[in-house]
C-alpha cells in the first residue's frame, strides 16, 4: 500500500529537501588504507586523497579534468564512438552495458585538448569504472587518432593510465592496438613533440607494455600499482608471496622506471611546468636538421 | 579440429622450435649475445645469418629441447633482456640495412619478479615503438605459441605469417576461463571464443600468410624459404618513406 500522505509532507531532514551533502550530511567513506572515515564532503575537496595517510582514491576521467584542465577549456575529441562486440564474444555486450552504466561513458578512455596553467595540450584519461580501462578496439582507435591529432597540430600530450590491460573480449584485435598506439606514439615523437604519462592506480598488463611506458617523462601517483604481469599470476608462477609494496609506484621509481611521484594535489602545477618547459613553437629540431 | 586441439599441437611435445627454423633455413648463421646492459636471455637467440647469400639478421625464441635445455631457456618466457638483445640486433640490422627475420614462439612475456623488477612492460613497450620504426625491412613468423604481447614484442613487421598449427592469442585459453568464468574446466570454450587459429588471424587480416605445414619439417622449411625469398627482396625496393608508412597503414586499421 502506497502512502500517499508521505508525499504531501514537509521534509524532514537535508536528504528529502534535494539530497544536498553539506558537511553535516554525515556520509562518510572509509580509507581502504588506514580505514580512518572521512567526510565524503572533505575527501572530495581534498581531490579525493585521504586527508589522513595521502591515500589516491581512484578517480574518474571527468574529475582528473576538473583537477587539471583549465576551467571550461576541455574540448573532448572521438566522444562518439563506442565498442561493438565484433567477435560475438558471451557476455560482451552485457558487460558493455554495465560499464557505460557504471562509468557513464562511451568508452574507457576520454580524449581531447585542454589547457594548463594556460598551456594548450591534447590530453587522455582513462577511466577505472569502465570495464577497468581495458583496451579494445575504440581505446586504441581513440588515442592513436589523438595522438595523430596532436601530430598534425604539433602538441603535447598528456596521459593519464588506469587499466586492467588488453581487453581479451576482443582477442587478437585488441593486442593489435598496442602496435598501433605504440606506432602512433613514435610518429608523435619523432615529429619532436613533448609526451607525458601519469601511471595511476592500477597500470597494467598491455597499457603498461604499450603507451605508458612510452613518455618522453613518466610521472606516477603515490601508491599506485603499475607492472606487466598481475600479482596473482607471479605469485602462482614462482610459488612465492610477493614483498610488501612490489609493483608499487615507489617500488619503479627505485628501479629506475618512473621519473616522480607526484601527488594529485600537485600534478596540476608540474603537468603544466612540464609543458611550459617544453614549448616547440610548432617548430621540431628533428624534422629541421633531418 | 577444435581451436583447443590447435592449442595442443602448436604446444607439442616434438614440434620444431625456434633454432630449427634458424638452422634449417640460412646459412652461416652466428649467433650474437646479450643486451649490453645486463645479461644474455637464452630464450631469445638472435645473430646474422645468410639466406641465399643475402645477409639477414635472424632473431628466434627459443623453448628449447631436452629437459636442461628447457629450464635453461626458461622455457621459451622472454625476460625484459630477451627483448633488449632483440632490438639491439635489431638497430643493427637497421644499420647495415639487413632484413630481419623473427619467429616467434612464447607463452608469453615472464611473469617473475626480477623481470618486472628490470621493467617487462617497458621493454615490450620499447620494441613495440622502434619496431614500428625501423628502416628496414622485418618479416615475422608465428611458428608455435603466440602468446600476448610477450609474442607481439617480436611481430611489429612488414608482414605477419603463421605456420598452420600456431596459435596466436591476447591471452592464454587458461588464463581466460579463470579470468572471465572462474573456471579453468571451460578452457575449450575460451579458445574457441578468442578466435586464436591461424584461420582466424587471416580471417580477421592479422597475417598476410599461412603457411602450410607437413609432416615431413624439412617441407615446412623449404615452404619458409621459398616464401622469404619472394618476399623480402620485393620489401627490399621500398624506399624507407614507403617501407614504413605501409607499416604503419598495416596496424592502423586495426
Amino acid at each position: 500500500m502506497v502512502n500517499l500522505k508521505g508525499w504531501f509532507r514537509s521534509p524532514q531532514n537535508e536528504l528529502e529537501k534535494g539530497g544536498v551533502m553539506s558537511e553535516d550530511s554525515g556520509i562518510r567513506n572509509a580509507c581502504p588504507h588506514c580505514g580512518v572515515l572521512l567526510p565524503l564532503s572533505e575527501q572530495q575537496e581534498n581531490m579525493n586523497v585521504c586527508t589522513a595517510c595521502g591515500y589516491h582514491f581512484r578517480v574518474s576521467p571527468r574529475e582528473r579534468i576538473d583537477y587539471l584542465a583549465d576551467e571550461d577549456s576541455f574540448q573532448e575529441l572521438y566522444g562518439d564512438l563506442k565498442s561493438r562486440d565484433v567477435l560475438g564474444f558471451p557476455g560482451y555486450d552485457q558487460k558493455l552495458r554495465n560499464a557505460k552504466l557504471a562509468s557513464r561513458e562511451r568508452e574507457a578512455v576520454v580524449c581531447g585538448t585542454a589547457k594548463i596553467e594556460g598551456e594548450l595540450c591534447a590530453l587522455f584519461f582513462m577511466d577505472p569504472n569502465f570495464m577497468m580501462g581495458s583496451m579494445g578496439t575504440v581505446v586504441g582507435e581513440k588515442i592513436t587518432s589523438l595522438f595523430e591529432y596532436a601530430t598534425e597540430h604539433a602538441l603535447p600530450v598528456v596521459g593519464y593510465t588506469v587499466s586492467g590491460g588488453a581487453r581479451m573480449q576482443e582477442g587478437i584485435l585488441s593486442l593489435m592496438q598496442m602496435a598501433k598506439t605504440s606506432a602512433a606514439v613514435k610518429r608523435h615523437s619523432e615529429a619532436g613533440n613533448f609526451y607525458l604519462t601519469v601511471l595511476t592506480d592500477p597500470t597494467t598488463g598491455g597499457v603498461t607494455a604499450s603507451f605508458a611506458m612510452e613518455g618522453d617523462i613518466i610521472l606516477a601517483e603515490p601508491g599506485a600499482t603499475v607492472g606487466f604481469a598481475g600479482a596473482r599470476v607471479i605469485e602462482q608462477t614462482i610459488r612465492k608471496k610477493l614483498p610488501q609494496g612490489f609493483q608499487k609506484a615507489e617500488f619503479l621509481l627505485d628501479h629506475g622506471f618512473v621519473d616522480a611521484i607526484v601527488p594529485r594535489p600537485e600534478q596540476k602545477e608540474t603537468v603544466a611546468k612540464l609543458l611550459r618547459l617544453h614549448r616547440n613553437e610548432g617548430k621540431s629540431f628533428l624534422t629541421e636538421n633531418f | 579440429m577444435s581451436a583447443y586441439d590447435k592449442v595442443l599441437l602448436a604446444r607439442a611435445k616434438g614440434r620444431p622450435t625456434g633454432l630449427s627454423y634458424i638452422q634449417n633455413i640460412f646459412e652461416d648463421f652466428m649467433e650474437l649475445h646479450g643486451d649490453r646492459r645486463y645479461a644474455d636471455d637464452p630464450a631469445i637467440v638472435g645473430g646474422i645469418a645468410a639466406l641465399d647469400g643475402m645477409p639477414v639478421t635472424v632473431i628466434a625464441m627459443e623453448k628449447g629441447d631436452d629437459m636442461r635445455d628447457k629450464v635453461r631457456r626458461n622455457f621459451g618466457a622472454p625476460n625484459p633482456e630477451g627483448y633488449r638483445k632483440a632490438l639491439r640486433l635489431m638497430k643493427q640490422a637497421e644499420k647495415f640495412q639487413r632484413p630481419v627475420v623473427c619467429f616467434v614462439d612464447t607463452s608469453g612475456a615472464f611473469c617473475g619478479m626480477g623481470a618486472e623488477e628490470r621493467g617487462q612492460g617497458q621493454a615490450i613497450a620499447e620494441n613495440l615503438m622502434e619496431m614500428a620504426n625501423l628502416k628496414t625491412p622485418i618479416v615475422s613468423v608465428l611458428v608455435g605459441e603466440g602468446g600476448s604481447g610477450g609474442a607481439l614484442a617480436l611481430a611489429v613487421a612488414d608482414q605477419v605469417w603463421i605456420l598452420e598449427n600456431a596459435v596466436y592469442s591476447v591471452i592464454s585459453p587458461e588464463g581466460c576461463a579463470s579470468i572471465l568464468w572462474k573456471d579453468a574446466k571451460k578452457v575449450k570454450d575460451a579458445a574457441e571464443c578468442l578466435r586464436i587459429t591461424a584461420q582466424d588471424m587471416e580471417e580477421l587480416g592479422v597475417v598476410e600468410r599461412v603457411i602450410p605445414e607437413d609432416k615431413e619439417s624439412e617441407e615446412t622449411y623449404g615452404k619458409l624459404k621459398a616464401a622469404l625469398l619472394e618476399v623480402l627482396p620485393e620489401l627490399k625496393k621500398l624506399s624507407p618513406e614507403e617501407l614504413l608508412q605501409k607499416r604503419y597503414e598495416r596496424f592502423r586499421k586495426f
